[in-house]
């Protein structure tokens, strides 16, 4: 026991529900607390049983991390290699300005640490634009073509390193506040494919999310405990994004219900998404190779090389001047 | 007691002895959105802040 953990002036600090020594962090959804070790004994769990019970991974499977230098990727990129899986990594470079230097250097520090392999790219490098000018160029949020730039860059790497699967830090907030803004749009196309494994299809390898039955408390909480030296700063570009509205509403709900989040999204995975299965199987129906990269895509050119050639030509857009554009 | 909060980086003081839940409510935060680190150690949300603790109250919401 450290010195900060022990009892002072008569106070009886809380017990792990499974050894009684001093907790470390308390989970109203599991009405517990628990210490170090039993908290990532806990976390394990988890992930193991969100991978069993979804089939994310088969036995001796490689898997490509998305890594951003955050806590959810790296969090998922430590439990993946703590449960014996072969996992590389991936970090996109996405030219945000000082948050894109820094999350760099967290997960280079990470991989390097460990001895992990992680393959870096760089937009601005490669193919001639960032977030920010993209924003710009193309008049739409940011996180748009943040998203789509990632997507279809790990999905390339993954074919061209022959890993069969994604692997992305999606947490149960996350996913509760998709599903959550979905529902609020009855976006049944969307819903259709909101599930924590998006099986390979032709040129597509498959995505999964290993973290859907953690918070992102409990994701940060796994790092601190893990001494994992994470980027805490939020992403500049996403303030004020309806993402953050929907968690703050559904965190809410969780203060006043423990258990709420994870009742709305793993039933819906339970009770809702079978009903849904015809939906999300005609979404993979009709793809056509990208006539100039070759991605799979449902018209002639794929939105990634739709956005390269949008941005084309642009001198980079610093943050601010994208930010306060977004906010006109 | 010292509490750094962050995004912006900022300290607050607060008088101690204090559980750490009262001190998240003092300062609107949601329990479920942050983790409370004392002396660089977490603690769950009844922890007893002392006067001479050194406190950081770490955000966890993301907005990707």
């Amino acid at each position: 026991m450290s010195a900060t953990d022990r009892p002072r002036g008569g106070h009886q600090p809380s017990r792990c529900r499974v050894c009684k020594e001093p907790a470390v962090i308390d989970l109203p959804r599991h009405n517990a607390n628990f210490c170090a070790d039993h908290f990532l004994e806990l976390c394990r769990r988890q992930v193991t049983k969100a991978i069993e019970r979804f089939g994310m991974l088969a036995p001796g499977e490689r898997v490509l991390v998305a890594v951003s230098g955050g806590k959810d990727s790296l969090a998922l990129w430590d439990l993946l290699t703590d449960l014996g899986v072969e996992a590389d990594g991936l970090y996109v470079g996405l030219g945000i300005g000082d948050y894109s230097d820094t999350s760099g250097e967290h997960a280079r520090r990470f991989a390097r640490e460990r001895g992990l392999v992680l393959t870096e790219i760089d937009l601005r490098d490669e193919y001639g634009y960032d977030v920010p000018t993209a924003a710009v160029a193309t008049g739409r949020v940011p996180c748009s073509a943040c998203g789509l730039s990632k997507r279809h860059l790990f999905d390339r790497a993954a074919r061209d390193g022959g890993y069969p699967v994604v692997a992305t830090g999606h947490n149960l907030d996350d996913e509760a506040a998709v599903l959550y803004g979905n529902t609020l749009r009855w976006d049944v196309e969307m819903l259709a494919r909101q599930l924590p494994v998006l099986p390979a299809r032709a040129g597509f390898p498959r995505k999964v999310k290993p973290l859907v039955r953690l918070t992102e408390r409990e994701t940060a909480a796994w790092c601190l405990v893990r001494g994992i030296d994470y980027l805490v700063e939020e992403c500049p570009m996403s303030v004020g994004n309806k993402h953050l509205g929907y968690k703050e509403a559904l965190n809410r709900l969780e203060a006043e219900s423990p258990g709420a989040k994870a009742a709305f999204y793993l039933g819906f995975l339970d009770r809702m998404a079978p009903l849904l299965a015809d939906r999300a199987a005609q979404a993979v129906d009709g793809l056509e190779r990208c006539l100039r990269c070759g991605a799979p895509t449902t018209s002639e050119i794929c939105a990634f090389c739709r956005l390269v050639e949008r941005t084309a030509g642009h001198g980079p857009v610093p943050v601010e001047l994208a930010l306060a554009r977004g906010r006109r | 007691m010292k509490v750094v909060l962050r995004n912006p980086v900022r300290e607050v003081d607060i008088p101690g002895p204090r559980p750490a839940y009262l001190v998240l409510a003092d300062l609107g935060l949601a329990r479920e959105a942050h983790l409370v680190i004392r002396n660089g150690t977490l603690v769950p949300s009844d922890a007893r802040l002392e006067d001479d603790d050194r406190v950081e109250i770490r955000p966890v919401i993301s907005g990707g």
